[in-house]
C-alpha cells in the first residue's frame, strides 16, 4: 500500500511543479513539529548552510534540549565560535556589509515561518524554487521571491535549475493570451497594438546539472528546513496546544458546575 | 458581627455592599445580551493585570522594544500566555464593548434618563481606542510602526498650519521614533487607570438610574409595600451567580483562542507584526487591526478636496461622535426594539451590515468598485444616525405592557 501511495505521489510531481509555476501557488511542506529528528536535521542544516549570513537572534542554541538533544550536542554539532549553549543565535556579519554585498542585509529568520504567507509552505517551496537567470547579480532567480538578492546557497544539493518560460499577451493588467514561443507571443500582441504587453513567465522548472542528493533527498532537506523554521517561529506551539485542551476542559467543567448553581439560586424567581 | 461594627463605624462597607449588590434591584428579566457589561469589566482587569506583568518585562526603546517582546514569548515562563492574553484581550475587549454598545442601541439604553449614561460609554470607548491606538505600537513591528505613522499623519491633515506642528507635536519627532514609542508607552500605562475611574463613574450613573431592560420598561414605577421595584431583583445573588456562567462561556471561547488560534488567522496579530520596525521599508498593504477597521474604510472612502485629506479625517472623527447624539436622535415613544416598527429594525439591520462590510473593506487594499461599496456604506451608516429623528417618530409601534415579559 505504501508503495503504491509512493508511485502515485511520485507519478504526481511533475503536477506539482506546474502547480507551482505561477509563482502564487505553494508546494505543500506537509511538515511535522512533533517531527524532533526532523527539527534537529534542519538545525544542523541551518547553522551549516543559512548562517554565515542570516542570524536566529532571538533564539537561545539551548532551545534545542527541548527537541531532544543534549547541552555536549549541541555544543559539538550546532556551535561553531566555542559559544555557550545559552548564547543567542546571532552571527558575526555586520548588516551593513551585508546590504553592500547582496543589496540588502540578509533578515533574520527567526520568524519567517510567522511573516510569510503561508509559512512553511512557503519557505519549501523558497528553497525548491531557485532557477539560473543570468541576469540577476547572483545569477539566479526564484518563483516564489521574485528577484531575490540571495545566492542559492543549497545549489551544489540540489543541483541547477532551468527555467521553462511561457510567454503571456497582458492586457489591462490580465493574461488574455499563453503561448509557448515569444515569437507567437510577440506576434499576437503586434497584432493588436495599444495596450497589449508581452510578460515572460516561468511555467516550471527543470533540473539542468543535478546536485548531490536525489531530488526526493533534496525535498526533504527543504522540508527539514520548514520544519526546524516553523519550529523557532513558535517553540511553545505545542505545548500550548496540549495545556489548552485541559484549560478548555476545565473552563467546561466549570461552567456546568455554575450553571447548576445558576439554577439553584433562580428557582424562586417567576 | 462586631468586627463589621468597627469598619462599618469607620467606612461604609455594608451600605455600599447593600446598595450597589445586595439590595440594588436589577430588571430579573435580562437576558443574552447583558452579558457583556460585566464581561467588559473581566477584560478590563485582565488586560490591567497581564499589562503590568508585561511591563515588567518589556523595554520601550527603538533599539530593544522588538527583542524583548520575544524575549516574553521565548525566555520568560509563561510570557507567551501573558504576552496571547494581552493581545488577545484587546480583541475580545473591542467584540464585547462592540456587544454592549448594540444591546443599548437596540434596547434603547440611551434614552431618558440614561443619557449621561450612555454618554460616559462612549468616552469610555474613546479612551479604549486611543489606548489600544498607542498598545498597538509597543511590539515595535512592521504594522505597528506604520499604523502608527498612517493614524499620526491624519492630524498633519488639520488645516490652518495647525496639522503639522500638532503631528510633530504627538510623535516629538519628524517620524514614528525611539521618542513616539517611549510617550506612547508611557499613555498606554496610564490610560488603562483612566478607564478603570471613566467605569467607576458609569456604574455609579447606572446605579442612579437604574438598569435598562429587554422591554424598556422602569422598573421603578412599580413598587411594592416596602418600596421594591416588583419586577427587581437584587444583584447579588441573582445577577452575580448568572454572571460567573457569562464568565464561563466567555472563557472557553477565549482560551481556546489563546491556545489554538492566538493569532487569529492573522487578525488579532498581523503577520507583517512579526517583522521589526523598518522605517525605510513600506509594507505593500497597511491596515489597522480588525476593531478600527470600519472608520479606517470611511476615511478611505473621502476623496481629498482642496488638496486636503482633511474632509476624511472629519468623516471618520464624526462617525465615532455621532454616538454621542444618540440620545437625542430617537424620537420613538418606546425605547425597545421589542414594541418599535419596521422602521427602527430595518435600519438597525442596515446599520449592522453596514459596519461589518466597511470592516471588512477597511482590511482590504483599495479598489474603485471596493472605494465605491465604501462610500455607500459610509452614507448608510451615517444616514441611520441622521435620519433617526424622522423614522423613529413615522415608526409605528406597539403598546408597551406594564410589567416586564419573560
Amino acid at each position: 500500500m505504501r508503495k503504491l501511495i509512493a508511485v502515485i505521489t511520485l507519478a504526481l510531481m511533475p503536477l506539482a511543479g506546474i502547480a507551482a509555476s505561477g509563482g502564487h501557488e505553494l508546494h505543500q511542506a506537509n511538515i511535522d513539529l512533533n517531527n524532533q529528528a526532523a527539527i534537529q536535521r534542519g538545525a544542523k542544516m541551518f547553522v551549516n548552510y543559512c548562517m554565515g549570513c542570516h542570524s536566529a537572534k532571538y533564539v537561545r542554541y539551548k532551545l534545542f534540549t527541548e527537541v531532544g538533544l543534549s547541552e555536549d550536542d549541541i555544543k559539538n554539532n550546532l556551535i561553531f565560535t566555542g559559544g555557550k549553549v545559552g548564547d543567542l543565535m546571532t552571527i558575526a556579519m555586520p548588516e551593513d556589509d551585508a546590504a553592500k554585498w547582496f543589496g540588502a542585509p540578509a533578515p533574520d529568520l527567526t520568524l519567517t515561518a510567522r511573516i510569510r504567507h503561508g509559512g512553511a509552505d512557503w519557505i519549501y517551496s523558497y528553497l525548491k524554487g531557485f532557477y539560473v537567470d543570468p541576469s540577476r547579480p547572483m545569477g539566479v532567480n526564484n518563483t516564489v521571491f521574485p528577484n531575490v538578492g540571495m545566492p542559492h546557497v543549497l545549489w551544489e544539493l540540489q543541483g541547477v535549475q532551468k527555467p521553462v518560460y511561457k510567454y503571456e499577451a497582458h492586457h489591462d493588467g490580465h493574461a488574455v493570451a499563453s503561448f509557448d514561443s515569444e515569437a507567437e507571443a510577440d506576434a499576437y500582441v503586434k497584432e493588436h497594438g495599444e495596450g497589449y504587453r508581452l510578460e515572460r513567465m516561468v511555467e516550471g522548472l527543470e533540473m539542468e546539472r543535478p546536485g548531490s542528493l536525489t531530488p526526493a533527498e533534496y525535498d526533504q532537506v527543504a522540508r527539514d528546513l520548514a520544519t526546524y523554521l516553523t519550529y523557532i517561529s513558535e517553540p511553545i506551539k505545542l505545548e500550548r496546544q496540549r495545556m489548552g485542551v485541559w484549560v478548555v476542559l476545565f473552563l467546561i467543567v466549570f461552567t456546568v458546575i455554575a450553571y447548576l448553581m445558576k439554577k439553584e439560586w433562580w428557582k424562586d424567581v417567576h | 458581627m462586631s468586627f463589621m461594627n468597627w469598619i462599618d463605624e469607620r467606612f461604609p462597607a455594608t451600605k455600599v455592599w447593600n446598595e450597589h449588590l445586595a439590595q440594588y434591584y436589577a430588571p430579573k428579566n435580562f437576558n443574552f445580551w447583558y452579558y457583556f457589561g460585566s464581561l467588559a469589566m473581566l477584560v478590563l482587569v485582565l488586560q490591567i493585570v497581564t499589562g503590568v506583568w508585561l511591563a515588567m518585562l518589556y523595554k520601550p526603546s527603538a533599539a530593544d522594544a522588538f527583542a524583548s517582546v520575544e524575549y516574553i514569548m521565548r525566555d520568560v515562563d509563561y510570557g507567551w500566555l501573558l504576552r496571547y492574553l494581552h493581545s488577545t484581550g484587546a480583541s475580545a475587549f473591542f467584540l464585547v464593548i462592540y456587544l454592549h454598545m448594540f444591546r443599548g442601541l437596540i434596547y434603547g439604553s440611551y434614552r431618558k434618563p440614561r443619557e449621561l449614561l450612555w454618554i460616559i460609554g462612549v468616552i469610555i470607548y474613546l479612551a479604549m481606542m486611543a489606548t489600544a491606538f498607542m498598545g498597538y505600537l509597543l511590539p515595535w513591528g512592521q504594522m505597528s510602526y506604520w499604523g502608527a505613522q498612517v493614524i499620526v499623519n491624519l492630524f498633519a491633515a488639520v488645516p490652518f498650519g495647525i496639522g503639522e506642528p500638532l503631528s510633530i507635536w504627538i510623535r516629538g519627532d519628524y517620524v514614528i521614533s525611539d521618542a513616539t514609542l517611549n510617550r506612547f508607552f508611557a499613555l498606554h500605562f496610564l490610560l488603562p487607570f483612566v478607564l478603570a475611574a471613566l467605569v467607576f463613574i458609569h456604574i455609579v450613573a447606572l446605579h442612579k438610574v437604574g438598569s435598562n431592560n429587554p422591554d424598556g420598561i422602569e422598573i421603578k414605577k412599580n413598587k411594592d409595600e416596602n418600596g421594591i421595584p416588583k419586577d427587581g431583583i437584587p444583584f447579588h445573588p441573582y445577577y452575580s451567580v448568572k454572571d460567573i456562567v457569562g464568565v464561563g462561556v466567555f472563557l472557553i471561547f477565549f482560551t481556546a483562542v489563546i491556545f489554538f488560534w492566538p493569532d487569529f488567522g492573522g487578525l488579532f496579530l498581523e503577520p507583517p507584526n512579526f517583522e521589526p520596525a523598518n522605517p525605510l521599508k513600506t509594507p505593500d498593504h497597511i491596515a489597522p487591526v480588525w476593531y478600527f477597521t470600519p472608520f479606517y474604510a470611511m476615511l478611505r472612502a473621502v476623496p481629498p478636496m482642496f488638496n486636503s485629506q482633511f474632509p476624511g479625517v472629519l468623516v471618520m472623527f464624526a462617525a465615532i461622535l455621532v454616538f454621542f447624539f444618540l440620545p437625542w436622535l430617537d424620537r420613538s415613544p418606546v425605547k425597545s426594539i421589542r414594541y418599535k416598527g419596521m422602521l427602527f429594525k430595518v435600519p438597525v439591520a442596515i446599520f449592522v451590515i453596514s459596519f461589518v462590510v466597511l470592516a471588512w473593506l477597511g482590511m482590504q487594499p483599495s479598489t474603485p468598485v471596493k472605494t465605491l461599496l465604501a462610500q455607500i456604506f459610509t452614507a448608510l451608516y451615517f444616514a441611520f444616525f441622521l435620519l433617526m429623528p424622522f423614522y423613529s417618530k413615522m415608526d409605528k409601534t406597539k403598546p408597551v405592557p406594564e410589567r416586564v415579559t419573560k
